[in-house]
């Protein structure tokens, strides 16, 4: 049977309550009559020969370039860069696709006779993955054919002697990319495309790339001015790494681009209940909420944490393109909107969502209330195309329990940005003038450079990520939150989602038309 | 000894809801028979044969009749206007209540609620075997596709009629979520037209107080039926004008409920009858004007509001 579209649902007296994501936990929530729920559509179904595909793909590709085979040659400087551990979420099981895309690509090298092979991580100034996340990415051929050789990279954004600096655009940004990859004969980059913003120019722009070239687009002014970031043709994060990519296809370094989309499929069979339809939740499947709800209820946060990012993705491939960097994106982007885009008429005054346990920065990780802000103000709220679901002067009302927790290993700045800056103020704009002084701290870079920690600047890229949202809301309520903390976002905390609407009616009037994001799985809002 | 009764009651309510309970469907999506031989493809054949009839009879005349009549009081206006009709008819009602399709066939004269089949919406009342085997067999309860047009439902009914049965129906497609009228479907009207059977409009009120859709017990009070004279489709009218008229019937009808005949038939003839669908307004507003309606009434309609309050 073919997977149903998403659809939006009018809350009508029949509808069972609705299940809102809230941490390491859910809840059902009974919305008001004639509030609309947005429900993904069903997962497409996966290639059937996956690795036939990408092998197709490879010897096929998209746009003026030569098969991979043709590109490559003995004596040759080949890398592969592949996107790191924030993608994709939850991360999938076994085998990932960037382990079927490599095997392809070093069984393709290895018949031309290309010796010089090395691996990168493409972290930007994400944190750097651990060995068995790097395993389990790369699977156990790849890993133990190039880590122990030291052919298993993770890109350094703060080592001068490991950076290249190619230029300037015409808008005055500084191209500065990993000397590797830009002085390799061919770089083959790796992406897994889980929702629209990933892939293109991005990939190696930002991938590979330091602070001295992210600062141009990662900044409020280029986020306020990206509607949303989620559709590339209105965004300006966008437009700046396009020219950045134009930049380095003009500098002579040849890229051939793979990308893969994913279908929705998010969660596993015991969990499945989380990606039905309520009122198609079978007994099973209502015995699984309340027991398992009933348990998280008494479990240990940093034990339900555990529960939650043990979880390993029925994610599977539903498509792969290979080639020259902007005609494979177009292909992959059309192939990402036919699995999460779901039209939607007009906005609404009050915009809910339930946050998940997860985002790109905490996987295996605590989420923090900077990621909390993030993943709801920056990435939920910009799931959209055309305008946003919610009205300009309206609410969002998040759920989740945001906990004045921080993980210390990979979060070390977030905690000194959400004690001495988010004290003075929470304006995206205003943050700006601390974020020289996080980004150079020297403890930082330390940590960034020889642990798991994220760059010092990393923070304010998240608050930067909100900007748009902040812009654009009147008010921001989130549900069940730890109060001082929310407050410190500069949030205003409610117990009850009834709570959060009455709230919310104080700004928006009485009676105020309500959608709900039920996602994930994800889905983006197309929104007329 | 309510207050306990009442207790007992929120708390079963409590444990048999959602997520304990099967969860609701939204009335707006179209359900899907999760079964192979559910919901259309259901087989009703069995129900009518000798000894399911035999038994319905006595169930319906010693145990659903006396129950509808203590429990629901039905004054019934214009029986004697079924005597006028040779069945197989096709009997159109308005639908507020489970409890509609006990109180017709309560009221109905014994040569037709003892040949009647009763139209029922195959997403709710077939998409599980119990519920399929139950409803078939206590009403003689047939599968119809409410939400799209079904050719096999249509040729079931019709198929029945041919034989002697008649049919009631809904035409609103399902019980109405506030109380007013909601827009009617074509079914009842193309299949008269199919068949040339006659249609008879009825119009009952009260139900909803006593059963509401989504919610509340079970309650006693007084409800009204009323029977309006067997309609034709006019030579050459097709069935959308006759459904349109069938429909204007009904508004008339409901017109009547709440005033009475004389003032509901000369707004019929000054083409002033109220609308049936009420005001396209705030849920709210049309709870408001129909209670006000309500109020307005002079019969039982009143009292059966009292009742629910008391």
């Amino acid at each position: 049977m073919s997977p149903r579209p998403g659809f939006v649902l009018e809350v009508d007296r029949s509808t069972p309550p609705t299940l809102f994501w809230h941490g390491e936990g859910y809840r059902l929530e009974r919305l008001p009559i004639g509030s609309r729920v947005l429900y993904a559509p069903e997962p497409h179904h996966a290639l059937e020969d996956p690795v036939g595909a990408i092998r197709r793909a490879l010897l096929e590709p998209l746009g003026d370039v030569a098969p991979l085979p043709d590109q490559l040659r003995p004596g040759m400087r080949l890398t592969i860069a592949f996107d790191d551990v924030s993608l994709p979420l939850p991360p999938m099981r076994r085998p990932d696709i960037r382990q079927l895309v490599i095997e392809q690509v070093l069984d393709m090298a290895a018949a031309a006779g290309v010796d010089d092979v090395v691996l990168i991580a493409a972290l930007a100034l994400h944190r750097r993955m651990t060995d068995d996340e790097l395993r389990h990415a790369l699977g156990d051929r790849v890993y133990d054919a190039f880590a122990p050789h030291g052919l298993l990279l993770q890109h350094d954004a703060e080592d001068p002697d490991n950076l290249v600096h190619l230029g300037v655009t015409d808008e005055g940004e500084d191209v500065e990319l990993n000397k590797r990859a830009a002085t390799s004969d061919l770089l083959v980059y790796v992406n897994i495309n889980l929702v629209a913003m990933d892939g293109g120019h991005k990939s190696v722009a930002t991938g590979l790339s330091s602070y001295r070239s992210l600062r141009h687009h990662h900044n409020a002014r280029t986020m306020q001015h990206s509607r949303s970031f989620m559709d590339q043709d209105h965004s300006e994060l966008h437009s700046s790494n396009w020219r950045m990519g134009r930049l380095i296809a003009a500098s002579d370094i040849k890229v051939f681009q793979i990308e893969t989309t994913l279908n929705t499929d998010t969660f596993p069979e015991q969990f499945r209940f989380l990606q039905r339809r309520e009122w198609e939740w079978s007994a099973k499947d209502r015995a699984t909420f309340m027991a398992s709800s009933a348990a998280l209820a008494r479990t240990p946060p940093r034990l339900a944490r555990g529960i939650f990012h043990s979880i390993r993705a029925p994610h599977r491939m539903t498509s792969v393109q290979a080639g020259e960097v902007e005609a494979v994106h177009a292909r992959t982007t059309a192939n990402v909107y036919a699995q999460q885009l779901l039209e939607v008429e007009g906005q609404s005054d009050v915009l809910t969502m339930g946050l998940p346990y997860i985002c790109p920065y905490n996987v295996h990780s605590i989420m923090n209330p900077i990621l909390v802000a993030c993943l709801g103000l920056g990435y939920f709220f910009n799931m959209y195309r055309g305008r946003p679901l919610v009205r300009q002067g309206g609410v969002i009302i998040m759920s989740h329990p945001t906990p004045w927790a921080f993980h210390a290993g990979h979060h070390p700045s977030y905690i000194d940005f959400f004690e001495q800056v988010l004290t003075e103020t929470t304006d995206p704009v205003e943050i700006g003038k601390y974020e020289e002084s996080f980004a150079t701290d020297p403890w930082y870079v330390h940590l960034y450079r020889t642990g798991h920690a994220y760059h010092g600047v990393h923070p304010f890229y998240m608050w930067y990520w909100c900007a748009h949202a902040l812009a654009h809301v009147g008010s921001v309520i989130v549900v069940g939150g730890d109060r001082a903390a929310v407050r410190r976002l500069g949030f205003t905390p409610a117990t009850t989602m009834a709570d959060a609407l009455e709230l919310a009616s104080d700004l928006v009037g009485p009676d105020p038309t309500i959608t709900h994001l039920h996602s994930p799985p994800l889905l983006m809002a197309d929104v007329q | 000894m309510s207050g306990v009764g009442g207790a007992v009651r929120r708390r079963l309510s409590a444990a048999t809801r959602f997520p304990f309970g099967a969860p609701t469907w939204p009335g707006a999506l179209p359900r899907q028979a999760p079964e192979r031989g559910l919901g259309v493809d259901y087989g009703t054949d069995w129900a009518r044969r000798y000894p399911a009839r035999l038994a319905r009879a006595m169930v319906v005349d010693n145990i659903t009749r006396p129950l509808a009549h203590a429990l629901a009081a039905p004054a019934v206006r214009g029986q004697e206007l079924l005597e006028l009709v040779e069945p197989p008819v096709i009997v159109v009602a308005n639908h507020a209540s489970h409890l509609d399709t006990p109180l017709l066939l309560s009221v109905l004269p014994r040569r037709l609620r003892h040949r009647m089949v009763v139209a029922a919406a195959a997403d709710h009342f077939f998409d599980r075997r119990w519920k399929a085997h139950l409803w078939a067999g206590a009403l003689n309860a047939i599968p119809i596709e409410r939400h799209r047009v079904n050719r096999r439902s249509a040729e079931v009914a019709g198929a029945l009629l041919g034989e002697g049965w008649s049919l009631l129906i809904y035409p609103e497609g399902g019980r109405t979520p506030d109380g007013w009228l909601k827009p009617f479907r074509g079914g009842a009207a193309y299949l008269s037209v199919r068949t040339g059977r006659p249609v008879v409009p009825v119009y009952v009120t009260g139900t909803r107080q006593l059963l509401p859709k989504g919610g509340g017990g079970l309650r006693r009070g007084r409800t009204t039926v009323t029977f309006s004279p067997a309609m034709s489709p006019d030579p050459g009218e097709d069935a959308r004008r006759f459904g349109a008229r069938i429909e204007a019937t009904m508004a008339t009808m409901a017109d009547e409920a709440s005033t009475d005949w004389w003032t509901a038939r000369r707004r019929a003839g000054t083409g002033s009858t109220p609308a049936v669908g009420g005001p396209e307004a705030a849920p709210w507003r049309r709870a408001w004007a129909l209670a006000q309606g309500s109020s307005d009434r002079h019969d039982e309609g009143r009292w059966a509001l009292r009742r629910r309050d008391s």
